[in-house]
């Protein structure tokens, strides 16, 4: 179609609409995800910095370091710490044994479907069956731990952490091929030296991209520890929660977009050295 | 509530390995070190569910059986009545899906035939939920869900926040599918044959990836069975709220177990009913 | 690619040879026999090779000789030394995989002194041997890349360097050109028995392609089902071929419907003589390889047995293939690109077998086909 040299616009065949850019096509999708997510987010991160006369500046970042803050900050750090490194300890361990079975087989199939199920299986659901489990009520033990922080939270948490674990590893063990460790062999070495030389290294960067993600997936949770424990605040998410819903001065709406914004934050963080991470693994266990 | 992982995006693939024997001794080793993993974690992940499915069956005297739990899923009055919790969430597991795949499914197509280029800012904003943990997003969301409460629409107006939660796993299970038909020679195969935009996206390239679509519906729905965070903090009233203020009211209330395993099965036979089509449709093609 | 002569002129080790004796080997997996009390000797400095289709069982024989299998039956013994039961760790022997057998984490250098490294060889000496072997394969300047830079045929150097690094008794090669592209097989192929040749380190080499076989070995075992069919000299076992299999596998074979009297079969007129001599009177399958039959133009139109019409002739470069129609069977012969132009389709021609002795076998009568 020959383009008008002055207006640069298309003719407009008789009879014919006019042709929109294709991009419009888009519309709606963009639309929809501009007032619910772009929106929102932006909401976040305008009031953060709001003072209480309506200008903005960096005061409320403050509050960040105030020790109540802290308090709550450390308190998800640890909790996510500790859910991480046990999941993700666990779970690889889980992720080998798969991994080092027969391919075809129910065993693995079954694992991994479990696995599928029970990554999302959290919540409250996952917290009382705990309570039934372990708690004072428990059916098989009644753990004095259990209303304890964080370990008997982290105890939940793990419980969903390591079959997220198992799906995230699983693809990189496999991609252990057999020939390094045959080749390995018969250069001489040991177990012991494979996987401090070979299978170790090269496992590594997988392994910690995978934790991070756990970590990032516990530092997100909020239903759990709710239905665990919901008169104290340990954790941001629930210090946000508190902070939405109080009808405590100005001040406290500020204190919710801060730590939102905060949360957004660190798990984008963790999320950009996870897919750098899984870069470096993938280049080697394609 | 912990990350919902979706069961089949990444398709955890069969390694292709020829069988391989191993020295007698190792191979002994490493299937005592298996068994002992998985009669670990079968223990590990069966023991909660065994005492919520324990429970679920507990009379209103510690330590009795009855099966009043089951029948008070539609008996309970609440209030509110957990039955009307369960049918809110399951409009909002049908609305959520239905408007996620609307959004996605059209889009998606569309820019793959004519909008490459904007590709990436969309898998951008797909992928952006998965570093706005819903906590925080809330925050965000309270201001405009106070506007739309002035329309004193119920708990259904959830459903806009879903969706957002339920992109990024939509997604990947969409352009999983996509990746695996020729879009560009179908479409232009039938627009050859003139078809229209219309008939060439839902008649010819949808029905090509329906266990995709199959796959991101079942996702959506599940999320929005098991999503608290979001409804506890606008102060809507869910299933999973809905659990969680009876065990306020009546802790470890036999009827939560028996809600929350229903749901478990109810997803898990979604589950099953998703891959044996799959399964099945893929054997009747050949 | 460099000699494989290192610097100062010397070979690159300076271990003695040492004899590779197996026995009785045998191994089953479930109910499928993959070795069938295999016996094979390799000479000190030999470089034998197990040639066969897939299934036949040489990977298992390597495998088991390299102890990353055990054997349910039978006895390995290297250099005098019996090492059933050892571990694939403390055998002593270099291994070439097939393919993906480098530490991709690794650069090629440290790849090739990983085995130095596990032996606590000072990094220094490490280091130099590791440049001496690069520098044997041709690849020194490679030293610091890694294995996802380099060729497929590069990677297999730097997999031959780093097995030979350690000095291993025995080198052990499980079909390390199959992956690779055409003109670099031959190439590698030539350079492997170059520097085996010069190392003289007693080698096991298992492949599916004949030609590979018989261009590097000095002795090439053909194996079917999990036993040897032959055990003998590339020439012997392509000119003088101790059964079918081994005829029909390696080269190509005429398959003609023939009767056996006496000391000769008697192949479409003519008599030629016998490989077994005790082969029972009677009408047999006789096979005659392509470069034993000549033909020359049939102007004058003379009928017989062995004239006929050419089908096809493909062209291989120096020869030719050229298929004639005798009209109740094909036979396929060789000759040089410039006889053959001669002879296009469709041209009469006759055939002439040269008596070389045949081998027989009393299958059944050859369908028409070579």
């Amino acid at each position: 179609m020959a383009v008008n040299a002055q207006t640069g616009a298309r003719p407009v065949r008789a009879g014919r609409r006019i042709r929109l850019p294709n991009w419009l096509g888009t519309t709606p999708f963009l639309a929809y995800v501009a007032i619910f997510l772009l929106l929102p987010t932006g909401i976040i991160v305008v009031d953060a910095f709001k003072t209480p006369t309506g200008g903005l500046n960096l005061a409320s970042l403050k509050v960040l370091f105030e020790s109540a803050e802290r308090s709550y900050f450390t308190g998800s750090l640890e909790l996510c710490l500790i859910s991480s490194v046990l999941g993700a300890v666990l779970g690889a361990t889980l992720a080998y044994a798969i991994a080092s079975g027969n391919p075809d087989g129910t065993v693995r199939r079954l694992y991994i479907a479990v696995s599928g199920v029970l990554a999302q299986f959290g919540g409250v659901t996952l917290a009382f069956a705990f309570v039934v489990l372990i708690g004072p009520v428990g059916l098989l033990i009644h753990a004095s731990w259990f209303y304890d922080f964080p370990w008997g939270i982290a105890v939940i948490y793990t419980y969903f952490q390591v079959p997220l674990m198992v799906l995230v590893f699983l693809p990189a063990i496999d991609g252990v091929k057999a020939q390094w460790r045959e080749a390995s062999d018969s250069l001489g070495a040991s177990t012991w030296q494979y996987w401090r030389y070979v299978g170790g290294p090269l496992l590594a960067p997988a392994f910690f991209g995978a934790a991070l993600l756990l970590f990032a997936n516990a530092l997100s949770a909020f239903a759990t520890i709710v239905a665990w424990e919901n008169q104290i605040a340990y954790i941001v998410p629930q210090q946000i929660y508190v902070a939405i819903n109080s009808e405590v001065g100005l001040s406290n709406v500020n204190q919710a977009d801060v730590l939102a914004l905060g949360m957004i934050i660190m798990v984008a963080i963790l999320m950009t050295c996870y897919a750098l991470l899984q870069r470096r693994a993938a280049r080697w266990l394609r | 509530m912990a990350a919902v992982t979706s069961v089949g995006d990444a398709p955890l693939a069969v390694p292709a390995r020829r069988p391989r024997g191993m020295q007698a001794g190792r191979r002994r080793r490493l299937n005592a070190f298996r068994y002992v993993v998985f009669a670990f974690f079968a223990l590990f992940f069966l023991l909660p569910l065994l005492a919520m499915l324990r429970f679920s069956f507990e009379g209103s005297t510690l330590g009795t059986w009855s099966a009043s739990a089951w029948s008070q899923i539609v008996s309970y009055q609440g209030p509110p009545p957990l039955l009307s919790a369960v049918e809110i969430t399951l409009e909002l597991a049908v609305l959520t899906s239905v408007v996620t795949l609307g959004l996605l499914v059209p889009t998606m197509i569309w820019i793959r035939l004519r909008v490459q280029w904007i590709s990436p800012a969309v898998e951008f904003l797909c992928l952006l939920p998965l570093t706005i943990p819903a906590i925080s997003l809330v925050v965000g969301l309270a201001p405009v869900y106070n506007k739309i409460r002035h329309y004193e629409l119920s708990a259904l107006m959830l459903f806009f926040a879903y969706v957002i939660l339920a992109l990024p796993y939509a997604y990947r299970s969409l352009a999983a599918g996509l990746n695996a038909i020729d879009v560009k020679t179908l479409a232009e195969a039938a627009r050859s044959l003139g078809a229209r935009w219309f008939t060439v996206m839902f008649r010819v390239i949808a029905p090509n990836m329906w266990q995709a679509i199959l796959n991101a519906l079942l996702l959506s729905a599940a999320l929005a069975l098991g999503e608290f965070t979001i409804a506890y903090t606008l102060l809507y009233v869910n299933l999973q709220v809905e659990l969680f203020s009876i065990d306020r009211n009546t802790p470890n209330a036999s009827v939560i177990f028996s809600t929350s395993l229903s749901a478990l099965i109810f997803v898990f036979i979604l589950l099953l009913i998703v891959s044996y089509a799959g399964r099945r449709r893929r054997r009747g093609m050949r | 690619m460099t000699s494989p002569q290192t610097q100062n002129g010397q070979t690159a080790t300076a271990r003695t040879a040492v004899e590779v004796r197996m026995l009785g080997l045998s191994r089953r997996y479930g109910s499928v026999v993959a070795l069938d009390e295999l016996d094979l000797t390799v000479q000190a400095g030999e470089l034998v090779a197990l040639l066969g289709p897939s299934g036949c069982g040489k990977t298992t024989t390597l495998r088991l000789l390299a102890g990353l299998e055990d054997a349910d039956a039978g006895s390995i013994t290297v250099g005098g030394t019996d090492v059933t039961r050892l571990p694939a760790s403390k055998r002593d022997m270099g291994m070439v995989f097939q393919a993906y057998s480098l530490f991709p984490h690794m650069t090629v250098r440290q790849n090739v002194s990983f085995g130095l490294r596990l032996r606590r060889v000072s990094s220094v000496q490490r280091d130099r041997r590791a440049m001496e072997m690069l520098e044997l394969v041709g690849l020194s300047s490679q030293a610091d890349r890694y294995p996802h830079q380099l060729s497929g045929g590069q990677q297999q150097r730097v997999a031959l360097a780093r097995a030979l690094a350690i000095e291993p008794q025995v080198l052990l090669l499980d079909e390390p050109l199959s992956a690779l592209d055409a003109k670099v097989r031959a190439q590698l192929r030539d350079q492997i028995r170059r520097i085996q040749l010069d190392v003289g380190i007693t080698t096991l080499f298992v492949t599916h392609d004949q030609e590979e076989a018989l261009a590097i070995a000095d002795r090439v075992g053909v194996m079917r089902d999990g036993h040897i069919e032959q055990l003998a000299s590339p020439v012997d076992v392509y000119s003088r071929p101790a059964t079918s299999f081994v005829a029909e596998f390696v080269g190509l074979t005429n398959r003609l419907p023939g009767t056996v009297s006496g000391a000769t079969v008697t192949v479409r007129g003519r008599d030629l003589p016998l490989v077994d001599l005790s082969t029972p009177p009677g009408p047999v399958t006789a096979l005659v390889r392509p470069e034993a039959v000549t033909m020359a133009s049939d102007s004058d139109g003379s009928s017989g047995p062995l004239t006929g019409t050419v089908i096809a002739s493909t062209f291989l470069g120096a020869t030719s293939r050229v298929t004639v129609d005798l009209g109740d069977v094909t036979i396929m012969a060789q000759l040089s690109t410039a006889d053959a132009t001669g002879l296009p389709a469709g041209s009469r021609v006759s055939l002439t077998i040269r008596p070389d002795p045949v081998l027989v076998s009393v299958d059944a009568p050859a369908d028409a086909e070579a």
